[in-house]
């Protein structure tokens, strides 16, 4: 119950910093989001005549009240999807994000179910293939006799 | 009697086991699919040694918004490509001797073709109005044009015959001599 209570209060107090993003979006965030398209490095760490004109583009359309999503759409159909630093959330791209996920998941069912059968798994132990029976452990009939002469040796 | 092994082994491993190996192959096919459909173009150098590979085809959209071009629809004329962009010095001071050079030799049937590349339309509007551009240009919006003609950077410009294959190349900003050897390598090849 804590729990939801802690993720509904996180998603309240992020949800509106989101928007604001969205809507007022900033070039430093911008610059973290965009690729240069010539030196194929974030945005952020390009000094390439390429990457200063995007920054300015960026800068005029935040400056005429674009929101975050219709710069990157702008600059998507200017110079194709590879200008987004991480794929788009929507279409083929969302397999960009699902499958990492998908693998985490697997990954942790499979370990899950491993650990399951390992644990189940142990048995009372048997020696020389002889099953144990009735709680006891049993020894095959060969080494029962080899063990009877060695201790009878010693008697 | 080793198989006798597997019977005994549970359907759980038999399912990971698949899993991985499913997982493993997918992971293989997509390095292969990706080996294969890279574009590793070695025109550049080809021409260097002398070679005259084919011009690899494209069709992309004209700047000004009217249609498209593709250089399958050029053949039988020499065709200059010149790749640029506005935010590139060296593309606009070569300006002057692409132009003089198309009005020049477009009666011998030479086709000048500007390609703008990694660019915002509206600068290369700016760019192509403000430099006189005459000739038709280009936007290679993906970049896939040039990886095909292995392109290092801008300015480049190639130079392609009647038939279709690329003659000559000149990386870096282009003067009227190298253009002149160029459209004569290409209109007489």
């Amino acid at each position: 119950m804590k729990a939801i209570i802690l993720a509904v209060a996180v998603l309240l107090v992020s949800a509106p910093a989101a928007l604001a993003s969205e809507r007022h979006p900033t070039l430093a965030e911008l610059e973290g989001q965009l690729m240069c398209p010539t030196c194929k490095t974030p945005l952020a760490e390009s000094n390439s005549p390429a990457a200063n004109r995007i920054r300015s583009f960026v800068v005029e359309r935040i400056r005429g009240g674009d929101t975050k999503s219709e710069i990157v759409d702008k600059l998507v159909t200017e110079f194709g999807p590879e200008i987004r630093a991480a794929p788009a959330k929507n279409g083929f791209d969302l397999l960009a994000w699902l499958l990492p996920l998908g693998g985490l998941l697997g990954g942790a069912v499979v370990i899950g179910a491993l650990a399951w059968r390992w644990s189940r798994a142990r048995e009372p132990a048997s020696i020389g293939g002889v099953p144990a029976q009735n709680g006891r452990v049993s020894i095959e009939p060969e080494l029962e006799r080899r063990l009877d002469e060695e201790l009878a040796r010693f008697e | 009697m080793a198989e006798s092994e597997a019977p005994g082994r549970s359907p759980l491993k038999r399912g990971a086991e698949l899993v991985a190996l499913a997982a493993v192959l997918g992971l293989l096919g997509l390095l292969i699919w990706k080996v294969v459909n890279q574009e590793h173009s070695k025109i550049p150098q080809q021409v260097a040694k002398g070679e005259h590979p084919p011009a690899p085809d494209f069709e992309l959209p004209r700047l000004d918004g009217t249609g498209s071009v593709s250089l399958a629809s050029l053949r039988g004329k020499a065709v200059v490509l010149n790749f640029w962009a506005s935010w590139c010095g060296p593309c606009r001071d070569e300006v002057p001797t692409l132009e003089r050079a198309w009005k020049r030799y477009r009666s011998r049937g030479l086709v000048m073709l500007g390609i703008d590349q990694q660019d915002l339309a509206s600068d290369a509007r700016t760019f192509a109005s403000k430099y006189g551009m005459t000739y038709p240009i280009v936007k290679d919006r993906r970049g896939r044009v040039v990886a095909r003609y292995g392109l290092t950077g801008v300015p480049e410009t190639f130079f392609i015959d009647r038939r279709g294959r690329v003659v000559d190349h000149v990386p870096l900003q282009i003067n009227a001599v190298q253009l002149d050897e160029g459209i004569e390598k290409a209109l007489t090849s």
